[in-house]
């Protein structure tokens, strides 16, 4: 769920939207002050103790793919309001508020473009977008870049980041889980090869859908991977979780990720399983 | 005496107990014990009050009417939570015949939260996959109040499997809060294992037709709600996160779970209009919980049409039909207008054809390396 809370109950997510503004910024990590154009240069990516910092769609892309290669898909996609949503804030305030700070429309961007040469077709959540959570615009285009891959013979490439399914859109939200689910099911039957990279964080109904149903499953060092949010156990079974509960190294130990790879070398890594597996 | 009072519908909503009146049933409660004092003082007086009776019934009844007819969201999810409420069990009993369970999903263990079996509905043989809540107190922490772990739902899509693989009609009895969220079920891998039951039902070779029983919490209902149909029972609910849930993460606090069920719209009536839901089964008269059978004999009706109706489908068109639906789901807008698309018309549409639906005309650049 889209969850951005500082605190709870003495348990504290010290992780934010931390891409910092001036010339230095603390890195959560390690505490250390990276200078900004240090960490720009690393791929957003701490020197010191290789904290992966979250990124936004955009810079994703721009690391991911050989330059100027992305051609964007249904990027006139924008939500609605079917539900007339309204919690302390209206839904729509909401999205135009993030649609002003990102220049985004919603929360995914997806498209063709080139990792080392190799044609694939890339879905990526913005974490800066509502925490990427997934509502019918997200799940609408997950669901086209799955069928685009199928059709046009690519592999295809999600990078996920998301907080889990957008409660302002209600059930709706919910069935994107299946409705994505289901077009990964297809281009799976179709011999296609899906490679998802999951980011931090990668949470509730995105985690419970396409992000956990790769061929291949990478994780980026860190990343929060995982069902329910620390705040839900908390509430419910009044239990703190373990240092490093959820986190990627956690999920390679459980079995239920391939690999986990850093930043600076999820293009190769890309490239080589594309090699291996692609068509 | 009084024993000329017909037996209605009225007469099941005076039957029930006085301890599960909801809060807003506060009137009906009144009516009722207004009643039963009449018959016991005609029954110590041997006076008769049946007229005065009668007219009780009927305003009773009027009343029931109309405060159901008038349900709030979280006037609903309280009717759905009603302790009395028919669960997975109660219709196993009524409409199941010849149910046997089938336990265990061959890897971890058998979570008692997600039951799976055999058992004819009328003259099918079908296999039934449904949420455990359990009656009493120990039930309930043995099947932990109806949320399921992975091997719940790993479970659940072995035993589908073994139906598609004989051909038997998969019905999925909805009935949970949401999927157990615990240190375990994270260790075991939820999220995955709900996942996966999505992909695979979506692609499964046998009719599949999902109920909303009661509750429908999120993740934890669609990992068994995949399928040809959904229906919802008429006061279920169906939510991406239950109104407690939302509130603490949208309001900060629980107590505007109320606030929060209006503003998520999961009452049957929205998901029809939603086309989430296909149908809504009717209730009796003041909700599921004042009698078992009527509740029963309406969804047991339901499966018998539906599933007639689905085996007439072939295999094919059947999985094409379920992804379409599937597909259809969501609101959104494109071409920078406003208006609701439907996505009926862009689903062959997109497929493939890149440059059309990439309207912000991005130069096509050559790739740099090989």
């Amino acid at each position: 769920m889209a969850d951005n809370s500082k605190s709870w109950d003495g348990y504290s997510i010290k992780k934010k939207l931390d891409v910092p503004e001036g010339l230095w910024c603390r890195c959560p990590g390690c505490e250390e002050m990276i200078f900004n154009r240090t960490l720009e240069e690393n791929l957003q990516v701490c020197p010191e103790c290789n904290y992966h910092f979250r990124i936004s769609a955009r810079k994703r892309i721009e690391i991911l793919c050989d330059e100027q290669s992305f051609e964007e898909m249904l990027g006139n996609y924008s939500p609605l309001d079917p539900l007339k949503f309204s919690d302390l804030k209206t839904y729509k305030s909401r999205l135009k508020e993030q649609q002003k700070k990102t220049g985004q429309t919603d929360a995914a961007v997806v498209g063709k473009g080139y990792v080392k040469g190799r044609p694939l077709i890339l879905a990526v959540l913005d974490p800066e977008f509502m925490m990427g959570s997934m509502g019918s615009v997200v799940g609408e285009k997950i669901a086209v870049a799955a069928e685009t891959a199928q059709e046009a013979e690519l592999p295809l490439v999600i990078v996920s980041s998301s907080g889990g399914a957008r409660m302002q859109e209600g059930v709706l939200s919910l069935s994107q889980m299946a409705k994505t689910s289901a077009a990964i099911a297809r281009l799976n039957q179709s011999g296609g090869l899906y490679i998802s990279i999951l980011a931090d964080p990668t949470t509730g109904g995105v985690a419970a859908s396409f992000a956990l149903l790769g061929d291949i499953i990478i994780a980026e060092p860190g990343a929060l991977i995982g069902f329910a949010g620390a705040r839900t156990i908390w509430h419910t079974i009044k239990v703190e979780l373990p240092e490093g509960f959820q986190k990627a190294e956690f999920l390679l130990e459980h079995g239920f990720i391939d690999m986990i790879t850093p930043r600076n070398e999820l293009r190769s890594e890309i490239a080589r399983l594309i090699d291996y597996c692609g068509k | 005496m009084a024993n000329n009072i017909n037996q209605g519908a009225e007469s099941t909503i005076i039957k029930s107990n006085n301890n599960d009146w909801l809060d807003f049933e506060k009137t009906l409660a009144e009516l009722s014990n207004q009643i039963v004092e009449l018959q016991n003082l005609q029954k110590a007086k041997g006076i008769d009050y049946s007229p005065e009776i009668r007219q009780l019934r009927n305003n009773l009844v009027k009343l029931t009417t109309k405060i159901y007819d008038n349900l709030s969201a979280w006037e609903t999810v309280q009717v759905a939570r009603h302790p009395k409420r028919p669960l997975l069990q109660d219709y196993l009993k009524i409409i199941v015949q010849d149910f046997r369970e089938l336990h265990g999903d061959r890897c971890f263990g058998d979570d008692r939260a997600m039951v799976t079996g055999i058992g004819r509905i009328g003259r099918e043989k079908v296999l039934i996959v449904g949420h455990n809540k359990g009656r009493s107190t120990e039930e309930k922490v043995a099947c932990h109040f109806g949320c399921a772990h992975p091997e719940g739902y790993r479970k659940a899509l072995l035993k589908m499997k073994l139906a598609e693989k004989f051909q038997l009609p998969i019905i999925c009895l909805i009935d949970t809060p949401g999927a157990y969220p615990g240190i375990g079920a994270e260790e075991r891998g939820q999220a995955q294992a709900i996942a996966n039951n999505l992909m695979e039902m979506s692609l499964l070779r046998t009719p599949i037709v999902c109920v909303v029983i009661g509750e429908g919490g999120s993740g934890g209902a669609l990992g068994i709600g995949v399928g040809d149909r959904l229906a919802i029972m008429q006061n279920a609910y169906y939510s991406v996160i239950t109104p407690e849930g939302c509130a603490a993460i949208l309001w900060k606090t629980g107590e505007q779970a109320a606030q929060a069920a209006e503003a998520l719209k999961l009452t049957a009536k929205h998901l029809l209009k939603f086309n989430v839901a296909d149908q809504i089964i009717p209730e009796p008269l003041g909700g599921a919980h004042r009698n078992h059978h009527d509740a029963a004999h309406n969804l047991e009706m339901y499966l018998v049409n539906t599933l007639r109706d689905l085996r007439r489908c072939k295999m094919d068109n059947l999985l094409e039909n379920r992804y379409r639906k599937l597909r259809r789901i969501g609101q959104y807008s494109n071409n920078g207008s406003n208006k609701a698309a439907s996505a009926k018309t862009r689903i062959s549409g997109l497929a493939g054809n890149l440059s059309e639906s990439a309207p912000e005309t991005p130069v096509r650049k050559k790739p740099i390396a090989h």
